[in-house]
């Protein structure tokens, strides 16, 4: 690059303090003044620092002297691009100037809050800033692609955070698509029996909503369905949903549950009733399901195993049965997907120290919760694996394959409250005497930590420490056919062997077993311990990195009910937005062709998965369809011919940045270029 | 600071992951030496070779290649494509005279702050005991005469 061509451009540079956040260990004005003094040759007229870049007055700045000074190109140097890009490049549009002619140098994120030697981390801004203002020099003009959304919404997943946003989206008149894996809605809400700290009855406030969902006339409602592929970006998603046979023809069924009285076939349900009670082999999960069709449950059905029985067909009244049903695929439209699909419950025998399925009064959390649902298996008595005996004692632990370094370093947010909700229970429906053990007491939320008081008032013994076993070996008589739970008591700083009836074991929550491929389907990220990532932590928590994809409930990370729904109402207010604006500007990276230089060697040919590239005979040469292109620019990097030019991120762009970001603070002889 | 040699290198980044990662490492403050200078494109399978030759042509002693976990690209399968390059890459450079060692790739998820600052913490190390990078002798000629480095290190894999 010489001199004479950079004098054609004006560039400003504008270096943020972003208060002591980078001043504190980069010297802002230092590396303004040398911005000034040194890539004059590089075209820079102006540079400045200030205080706050990102503030109105900072954007000022930038407006004020693009349209005095006539700055063609702008550099920022403030925070990452994923941040305030949008701030720069709208303030650059106001004053007249291309926003795409304007670069962000990450001297936050790349350099203050990662380095501390001062010295060090002003070199480093300034080679940084080199390498942007060499790179904004080839930056082009650009426009946004404008693409239109499609007013209907996928919403993955039927749980309290799915059925929000559906509800929200269809009362404001946008078509749903809600997909459920299992033959209802409701999810984990459906299976308790109270809400802390309320005391509400779960079905008595979910079931409402459910039929409501069910009943809605914006809501296609997918039940017994899987999505199995998804295609298209933002706006225009087509997604392929698995409608698995239920064997049950939704027209003629009127949900009396007949078929469900004459099955022969008893089953344990693993699922809904967490292995203690039983469903038949043609069944709905709940007596509220939505929707209330039942499914057949090949693997246990006797006419699919033998061939005979058809008991449910025979006494059908409205000759609903239909065994020659085959799954369907479906092919849908979408603008948006909200992914809602939850959570699964951490499995409690993988501490094996504990018990639980080797001593049978040791029961998981959501067993408890089947225990004490009137409609469980037990009609709402807490009794033992008997079934019939009231335990006298009951110990509670907490945070069961939580905060633990050998299974999930998390806090799973719910297990305490959950288990003040069961010590509550266990209190007033057998009078028992109750212990928590607990690390830390988290009752942090509304009317949470009056409900712990509460508990405490009602005589809940509290042990401060990490329960080391539960075991029924005796060493005392009183510990005769009891379980005994070992715990050191942190607080009395002492051994304990507290022996009780039942051990309720309140499990955490984990992210689901396939939570990595339902990612991988929808193109979103996991964090290391499998939660979906939020755009931004703090103020972007339902959106995603993919544009048009948005998480609500429990598979961001562990939360309550009052959270989810506040979730699910949030994405579904986003998704609104965008419909409401009936299109959407996308960054215009996209490859091209230069068909002149194109030599037709096809060697980009099959890069493409979005088969966005297209080879043309009869000419020799190939094209790129820029509605196809999603811009990762793989077949630039591999054309021989440089023939194909990135938008955004050409190869000028980078040799530029490259040798800007090399240009500063060498502690060897820089050698002559070879390139 | 101190007489101490040190290197300077060039990081590529993936808009979707280990840029964002690197954005992570600064909001949770992970510590990593300043000699890297990363640079952000939309994938790593965009990363052109000439890239890498150029930034050791231009004076980087080592280069750092990063993208997202095989299988979790956010352009379907795109940094198996980088992969591929990679390797290719770390054979041409050998047969330069460059020790392959100066060019790496690591996978850094978006979620993976830490890893990939202990990842540069890594790689600015054994760079440092590598040495500057120095173009053999014949360069300086802009020539090919004199002797051609003969330490073409065979790459397994």
């Amino acid at each position: 690059m010489t001199t004479h061509e950079h004098e054609k451009e004006r560039i400003g540079v504008y270096v943020c303090h972003c208060g002591s956040n980078i001043a504190g260990t980069v010297d802002v004005e230092d590396v303004a003044k040398w911005a000034g003094e040194n890539l004059k040759e590089d075209g820079v007229v102006i540079a400045r620092d200030y205080k706050f870049m990102c503030s109105s007055l900072g954007q000022e700045l930038i407006e004020k002297d693009i349209k005095e000074e006539g700055l063609t190109r702008v550099v920022v140097a403030a925070c990452s691009p994923h941040l305030h890009e949008t701030t720069f490049r709208t303030a650059c549009q106001n004053a007249g100037l291309n926003p795409y002619l304007c670069e962000m140098v990450s001297i936050r994120e790349q350099v203050s809050w990662v380095h501390t030697d001062k010295k060090a981390a002003t070199e480093k801004s300034k080679a940084m800033i080199a390498g942007g203002v060499e790179r904004v020099f080839f930056n082009e003009p650009l426009e946004p692609l404008h693409v239109p959304i499609h007013p209907a919404t996928l919403v993955v997943g039927g749980g309290i955070a799915g059925i929000q946003s559906a509800l929200e989206i269809a009362d404001a008149g946008y078509p749903v698509y809600l997909v459920e894996r299992e033959p209802s809605i409701g999810g984990h809400m459906s299976q308790f029996d109270k809400t802390f700290p309320t005391l509400d009855c779960s079905a008595c406030i979910l079931t409402p909503r459910m039929v409501q969902a069910g009943n809605h006339p914006n809501i296609t409602l997918l039940t017994w369905s899987e999505v199995t592929n998804v295609e298209g970006y933002v706006g225009n998603f087509t997604v392929t949903i698995r409608k698995k046979a239920r064997f049950v023809d939704e027209d003629a069924c009127t949900g009396c549950g007949i078929c469900q009285e004459k099955c022969p076939k008893k089953v344990i349900d693993e699922i809904y009733e967490a292995g203690l009670g039983y469903r038949k082999a043609v069944y709905t999960p709940f007596p509220q399901a939505v929707p209330k069709y039942p499914v057949i449950d090949t693997e246990n059905c006797i006419y699919f195993e033998k061939g005979t029985c058809r008991a449910c067909e025979k006494f059908c009244p409205t000759n609903a049965i239909d065994f020659k049903q085959e799954d369907k695929i479906l092919t849908v439209e979408v603008g948006n997907i909200i992914i809602a699909t939850g959570f699964d419950l951490f499995d409690p025998r993988r501490i094996s120290q504990y018990g639980y399925g080797r001593l049978a009064n040791v029961f998981s959390s959501l067993e408890f919760e089947r225990l004490t649902n009137a409609a469980g298996p037990t009609n709402g008595e807490i009794v033992l694996r008997d079934g019939k005996t009231k335990p006298t004692s009951v110990g509670i632990i907490h945070c069961v394959g939580s905060r633990d370094r050998n299974y999930n370093n998390y806090c799973s947010v719910i297990c305490c409250m959950q288990s003040l909700k069961f010590a509550h229970l266990v209190h007033e429906r057998t009078g028992a005497t109750v212990y928590n053990f607990y690390i830390d007491m988290r009752t942090a939320y509304k009317e949470y930590d009056e409900f712990y008081q509460r508990v405490l008032e009602e005589g809940t013994l509290f042990v401060r420490g990490k329960v080391a076993e539960v075991t029924d070996a005796a060493r005392l008589p009183y510990e005769q056919g009891k379980l005994i739970v070992q715990v050191e008591d942190t607080l009395a700083g002492k051994q304990r062997r507290i022996p009780v009836d039942m051990v309720i074991l309140s499990a955490g929550l984990e992210p689901r077993h396939d939570a990595k491929e339902t990612a991988k389907l929808f193109g979103i990220s996991c964090s290391t311990s499998g939660w979906y990532i939020e755009k931004h932590p703090k103020l972007d928590p339902v959106a995603t990195m993919t544009e048009g994809i948005y998480i609500a409930g429990c598979v961001q990370g562990p939360k309550d009910i009052p959270s989810s729904v506040a979730q699910g109402a949030a994405a579904s207010a986003r998704v609104l937005g965008r419909i409401q604006q009936g299109e959407i500007a996308l960054e215009p990276i996209r490859a091209s062709v230069d068909e002149d230089k194109c030599s037709g060697c096809r060697i980009c040919n099959d890069l493409c998965p979005f088969n966005a590239i297209i080879f043309h005979e009869d000419r020799m040469v190939t094209e790129i369809n820029p509605a196809l292109c999603q811009g990762c620019g793989t077949c630039v990097a591999a054309c021989p011919a440089g023939a194909i030019s990135g938008t955004g991120f050409s190869d000028q762009q980078i040799f530029a940045q490259i040798d800007g970001l090399l240009s500063v603070n060498f502690s060897h002889e820089r050698v002559a270029e070879l390139i | 600071m101190s007489k101490e040699f040190e290197p300077v290198l060039i990081g590529f980044t993936c808009n979707w992951c280990s840029y964002r990662a690197a954005d992570l490492a600064g909001t949770a403050r992970v510590k990593y030496p300043p000699n890297i200078r990363l640079i952000r494109m939309m994938c790593s399978g965009r990363l052109d070779p000439t890239f890498v030759l150029k930034a050791l042509a231009g004076g980087a002693d080592g280069v750092l290649i990063t993208g997202c976990h095989p299988g979790e690209c956010h352009y379907l399968e795109q940094n198996y494509k980088a992969l591929r390059r990679y390797l290719l890459l770390r054979r041409t450079i050998a047969q330069l005279g460059i020790e392959p060692e100066r060019v790496k790739l690591v996978w850094a998820s978006a979620a993976e702050g830490v890893h990939l600052a202990a990842e540069i913490t890594k790689m600015v190390e054994e760079i440092r005991e590598l040495g500057p990078l120095n173009w053999p002798k014949w360069n300086e000629n802009n020539g090919y005469k004199s002797s051609l480095p003969v330490q073409v290190e065979e790459v397994s894999s």
